[in-house]
């Protein structure tokens, strides 16, 4: 089994193929959305395959130590042109090639018109513990 | 003779114990944190045996099971620490007064020491009877991050002598956090809330007690109407009020009534006065929308909250037409969560369409969760696809 982050991007990723605002989607279209992706959660919980997923606020700050007896320093709200990461969902598959099958599910959400967006989402291989058998 | 069936336990019954048994060992002279393992490990102990035979007195078998366990924990320390037992006879029966026990130990868990996250585990676990595990869940962290903090929650208040009395509206807030983190998972934190809140009310007589209580009935009697079956949010002039219950409404009146009758006014009744007004109302165009103005005219005496302030504006706006509303408002900061979803509404009820579906894409990324987030989002939507047509 191995694990793989799947990152959804406020913005930073490359543009989508149907990119429009969700507010300017008819609240059926939003709704439609949104039952995909709790369906597609669902049904990665029943074949034993989700780990986690959570949603980001747009917000946010960069903040780093400044030094002893200093407060840190913030910097924020993040600059436009800064890559926003939206949410991500982590799965536990057998393979690489069924994240990416997941993944492209998962772009496929429907959005304004009913048809997929075919976001970019961006898909990363968690680092794993070492194997016990090495040789 | 047929065998008798197991009887599984009551485990509601069984947590409502907990803290009249945790109080008498602590009044024997145990720490609070080691008596309140042994209450732990005694609850196992019913799940496991009751079934088979459940005892007449369930209360007298805790502390007697719990008493043993303190003792053997406390023996077992001693000897590895070489140390003089100190704790040696269970004392002779007596009268203990139960629902002191239990008011002390709601100060202790709601100590002003202790961070509002440590008092709320610590609420649920030593007064609410729920595991390590439970409690984790309820809050989405792993079990081991629950368990240090509980354990460092008993260590900060170890010190604290049992019997001076707290600060009845510190244990007030922990247990309205408790109410407002509502149900994720299996454990419903709400109706747990309800529950602790009903025993602190049989344990001290107080109208700010009753006032939470009535707030959480009112609140919790709306449930089934406030979410679609898809999940999504339905505002409160749009709920099916057929599926409010009427049973926990007359409860949480009643109670509320009791309260008011005392003269004594505080944030939780003025604010379950509010929600008393909402359920009266057969219908959302019914809504005595002058009272509730009163109602947070009174509460914006009492805390000087912005978030009063905020509701006073969408109250206003129902009873004196959108421009009162936006004008009180305006008096408002605008950094305020949720007034930009507060702005959308009232600048939609004043034709406005345009500047509210703004304000609704704005306060649908300000959401501060995702149901909240969805619904704006899709008022955003709504406008737009009206005004595109």
């Amino acid at each position: 089994m191995a694990k793989y982050l799947m990152l959804k991007h406020y913005r930073g990723a490359p543009e989508a193929v149907n990119d429009v605002p969700m507010d300017r989607w008819t609240p059926e279209e939003v709704s439609a959305h949104i039952q995909y992706m709790n369906d597609f959660a669902a049904r990665l919980e029943k074949s034993g395959e989700f780990v986690d997923g959570q949603a980001l606020a747009p917000e946010g700050a960069w903040v780093r130590y400044d030094g002893e007896g200093r407060p840190p320093v913030t910097d924020g709200p993040f600059a436009e042109t800064k890559d926003l990461i939206a949410g991500w969902m982590i799965i536990d598959v057998d393979s690489y090639e069924r994240a990416v099958e997941l993944a492209g599910e998962l772009s496929a959400a429907p959005g304004a018109g009913g048809k997929p967006i075919h976001e970019w989402l961006e898909l990363r291989p968690f680092l794993t513990a070492p194997p016990t058998i090495a040789e | 003779m047929p065998m008798p069936m197991p009887m599984p336990v009551d485990e509601v019954l069984l947590r409502s114990i907990v803290p009249g048994v945790l109080g008498v060992l602590v009044r024997r002279g145990a720490d609070f944190a080691a008596a309140e393992d042994a209450v732990q490990e005694a609850l196992i102990e019913a799940v496991r045996v009751w079934p088979d035979g459940p005892p007449r007195d369930p209360k007298a078998w805790l502390v007697t099971v719990a008493w043993r366990r303190f003792l053997d924990a406390t023996r077992a320390d001693a000897a590895r620490r070489r140390r003089e037992d100190v704790v040696e006879e269970v004392p002779a029966p007596g009268p203990v007064p139960g629902t002191d026990d239990t008011l002390q130990l709601y100060f202790l868990c709601a100590h002003p020491s202790l961070t509002p996250s440590s008092a709320v585990a610590l609420t649920l676990r030593a007064i609410g009877g729920l595991t390590t595990r439970q409690i984790a869940q309820a809050y989405l962290v792993p079990e081991a991050t629950m368990a240090q903090r509980i354990s460092r929650a008993k260590r900060t208040v170890s010190g604290v002598p049992f019997d001076r009395p707290g600060d009845v509206s510190t244990v007030l807030r922990v247990l309205y956090l408790v109410f407002n983190e509502g149900y994720s998972g299996d454990l419903d934190l709400a109706a747990e809330a309800i529950r602790l809140t009903r025993q602190l009310a049989a344990a001290i007589d107080h109208p700010e007690v009753a006032g939470l209580l009535a707030l959480m009935l009112l609140h919790h009697a709306r449930r089934a109407a406030r979410t679609a079956p898809d999940g999504s949010l339905v505002p409160l002039a749009e709920q099916d009020r057929a599926l409010w219950d009427t049973t926990a409404i007359a409860e949480g009146v009643r109670i509320l009534q009791a309260a008011l009758a005392r003269d004594r006014l505080g944030e939780y009744q003025a604010q379950a006065a509010v929600a008393a007004l909402h359920a009266d109302a057969t219908t959302a165009s019914e809504t005595d929308w002058v009272q509730i103005v009163e109602w947070y005219d009174e509460l914006a005496g009492l805390t000087d909250s912005p978030v009063v302030r905020l509701n006073r504006a969408v109250a206003l706006g129902e009873a004196d037409g959108p421009r009162a509303g936006l004008a009180a408002l305006a008096e408002l900061d605008g950094a305020l969560p949720r007034y930009a979803a507060v702005a959308a509404y009232l600048h939609e009820r004043d034709g406005d369409l345009e500047r509210a579906a703004q304000l609704y894409a704005e306060a649908a990324r300000k959401a501060p969760n995702l149901a909240e987030r969805d619904h704006l989002t899709r008022q955003a939507a709504r406008l737009n696809s009206v005004r595109g047509r």
